[in-house]
């Protein structure tokens, strides 16, 4: 074997390299391997949602790494920002999967988000958590979904309010899939509850005049308006119903408002007295929220926007975490199997519990009366299972379903 | 019969709201030919204007009757002299100057205030006609709607400044060679429509609470009711309003928000397909 200076010095330079990145390698193990991405509308028209989401990654990964990380490896976070427009889900999932290389994936707001995104990392094999209340239905064992659905509030709300109220009901609701179907479950729990929904309105999401709207609610003389409003347009709403006076008149309860802080954009004179249901309520009185308050609020400096779906994401990431420990391994699938065995975790909401056979959770639920911008809790349901997809959905009998099942009633 | 009453109010409501996001437009299309794309943010910023007002203390009818329509005339005056005033005559290229302006007011509201919703409550309470409640505000939309309409129309009609500006509208050479300025009128008629564009933005800002993109609402129903109408300010836009507010309302009562939309949009197709020129184009014809 010829031995000259040029092959000596490319050896050389081959083995330094080697044991560079061997000891780089080693660093690196030990620094930080598993990725996670958060995919959120950081700014946009859904920025109100999105933001709070993000720093609740931030704040339960920061924990989970002070903690001594996961599987001795620190979890380092992957930031993007889809400016509250869908088509870059997509793109930042395909750059998430292949260029990150993330071990898992959570993010989406609004369901169109999530139909953007979920194909995409089905196709590369990406562990999916979708942490917002959404219509329900979604059936892939490569996804997990950690909020509410309408079973779990609406069963909350609806006999509370009724027997509160009364049994007449009008419903409002927005003009799009989340509308049309919670207004199918609102009607469903009215019957089971005695009550009756007499009338249902549809209103697109630009409407923001509701005179001629009250005018019919008065002269069709409920007990109670439901509404499943969404959005800033739909926000006036409730100034509408106030400045006419109706407040006294004719009570209401939501399904919406509140789950992105709209009781604080509301006066105390429009919002007191709307009975909402959630899993999450910032005056929740237990040790666990008030740790999760100080901790926000030493990170952020301020608790105010948190809301909801950012507790839901919370959630999410603790969930996650909690599979990974079981699985000791960041494989997809044996986090999947992990998860599968109805893992649980105590978040700032209490008990969150995955249900196997769906992939959403088994959580609290509460009853929430707006008092003061507040959002205060008259009664509280331990444990309530995602019934609505349960009814559809079986991951155990069917693991290769990948559909949105819309639930007939 | 309460309810007949009730609803007798909710349409003059209507067409009173809607005369208001009308009016600024009607003055600097309706007279100068002036397409301005940039009307729905004028609406919003007046909006803005007077909900920063009344957070700063300021009381709320000032916020709405003064402030909004000083700072959004102050704006149209910038406007008109940094834009507008080299673009008489050129109308497509004054649509895409308007157009880009509601970008940038979009964007630059957007930056400020962020995306959200921002609103403050309405000052008056409701009232009950037999069963029913009514909200005092409305009332107050339709006595400010009426007032600005009758406002505009003894202006034009009564006083010096509204014939010269008509006069200037109708032949600009022969204004100029009667000693007038017609640059300087151009310049004060956008100014004031823009100062009417936001006293409707400020009036409807307790109604309804604004996001940076609330002028999009605005805009389609204001040319909509402007082009209907025809030439005539105040007789083309009362004529358009009544018609269209009536029938939205109506509609609405009877059915859906959308329906109510729809009838409006089919209505003046069906009216432009009829008299091409709005309905002071036809009717009404010697009418301010």
């Amino acid at each position: 074997m010829q031995f000259d200076r040029r092959s000596f010095l490319q050896s050389a330079a081959a083995i330094s390299a080697l044991t560079a990145t061997g000891f780089a390698g080693r660093a690196y193990a030990a620094g930080g391997e598993i990725k996670l991405a958060s995919i959120h509308d950081l700014s946009g028209l859904f920025d109100l949602y999105g933001k709070p989401m993000d720093q609740a990654v931030i704040l339960a990964l920061e924990e989970i790494n002070a903690a001594g990380g996961l599987l001795g490896k620190k979890v380092d976070q992957v930031t993007y920002d889809t400016q509250s427009q869908i088509p870059l889900y997509t793109q930042f999932g395909q750059q998430a999967a292949l260029k990150d290389k993330v071990s898992v994936v959570h993010g989406g707001i609004l369901s169109a988000s999530r139909e953007a995104i979920r194909p995409t990392l089905d196709r590369f094999k990406t562990l999916y958590f979708y942490n917002t209340q959404y219509e329900g239905g979604v059936c892939d064992r490569n996804i997990f979904c950690t909020g509410v659905t309408p079973a779990q509030s609406v069963e909350a709300l609806m006999p509370y309010a009724i027997s509160k109220f009364g049994k007449k009901i009008y419903t409002l609701a927005a003009d799009y899939n989340y509308g049309q179907i919670i207004s199918k479950w609102v009607a469903y729990y009215a019957k089971q509850n005695g009550g009756e929904v007499i009338q249902t309105d549809f209103f697109p999401l630009d409407v923001s005049d509701f005179g001629a709207t009250i005018a019919k609610v008065q002269s069709a003389k409920p007990d109670f308006v439901m509404s499943a409003l969404v959005g800033g347009a739909h926000l006036s709403f409730y100034r509408q119903w106030a400045a006419a006076g109706m407040k006294s008149k004719i009570a209401m309860a939501s399904t919406t408002l509140g789950a992105g802080n709209e009781q604080v954009v509301l006066t105390p004179a429009e919002g007191d007295g709307i009975l909402l249901a959630y899993n999450y309520s910032k005056e929740l009185d237990t040790p666990a929220n008030k740790a999760f308050l100080d901790k926000w609020q030493k990170k952020f400096g301020d608790t105010k926007p948190i809301h909801e779906l950012a507790v839901a994401t919370y959630q999410g990431v603790l969930l996650w975490a909690a599979g990974v420990k079981k699985a000791g391994s960041i494989d997809r699938m044996k986090v999947i199997e992990a998860l599968e065995t109805g893992i649980s975790i105590d978040g700032p909401a209490g008990k969150v519990t995955v249900d196997p056979k769906t992939h959403h959770c088994t959580l609290d639920v509460h009853v929430i009366e707006v008092k003061g911008q507040k959002m205060t809790v008259v009664k509280s349901l331990a444990q309530v299972p995602p019934k609505d997809t349960q009814s559809v959905c079986d991951l155990k009998a069917n693991p290769n379903d990948t559909k949105q099942y819309e639930i007939k009633i | 019969m309460d309810f007949v009453s009730v609803v007798i109010i909710e349409v003059l409501y209507a067409i009173a709201s809607l005369a208001l996001i009308s009016a600024g437009l009607a003055v600097v299309f309706g007279m100068m030919r002036v397409i301005n794309l940039a009307h729905g943010e004028f609406l919003m910023i007046g909006g803005y204007a007077a909900i920063v007002s009344v957070q700063a203390g300021i009381n709320i009818y000032i916020a709405m009757l003064v402030v909004a329509p000083l700072v959004v005339g102050l704006l149209g005056l910038i406007v008109e002299r940094c834009v507008i005033q080299f673009l008489y005559g050129r109308m497509l290229d004054t649509m895409l100057a308007t157009w880009g302006l509601s970008l940038l007011l979009t964007g630059a509201v957007t930056m400020i205030f962020g995306n959200t919703t921002t609103g403050i409550s309405t000052p008056i309470g409701g009232f009950s006609i037999g069963a029913y409640q009514v909200s005092g505000y409305n009332i107050f939309i339709l006595v400010a709607g009426a007032a600005l309409m009758a406002a505009i129309f003894l202006v034009l009609k009564t006083t010096r400044l509204g014939l010269v500006a008509r006069g200037a509208m109708q032949s600009a050479e022969m204004t100029s060679g009667l000693g007038h300025n017609p640059k300087r009128i151009y310049m004060a008629t956008f100014t004031i429509g823009a100062a009417l564009s936001g006293l409707a933005g400020g009036i409807l800002a307790p109604l309804t609470g604004l996001t940076p993109t609330s002028g999009g609402l605005y805009v389609a129903k204001a040319f909509i009711t402007v082009i209907s109408g025809g030439a005539a300010v105040v007789t083309g836009t009362l004529s358009s309003a009544g018609l269209f507010g009536a029938l939205t309302q109506l509609t609405m009562l009877a059915s859906t928000p959308v329906w109510g939309d729809v009838a409006m949009l089919f209505a003046a197709i069906v009216l432009l397909r009829l008299l091409p020129r709005g309905i002071t184009g036809r009717f009404f014809t010697r009418q301010v």
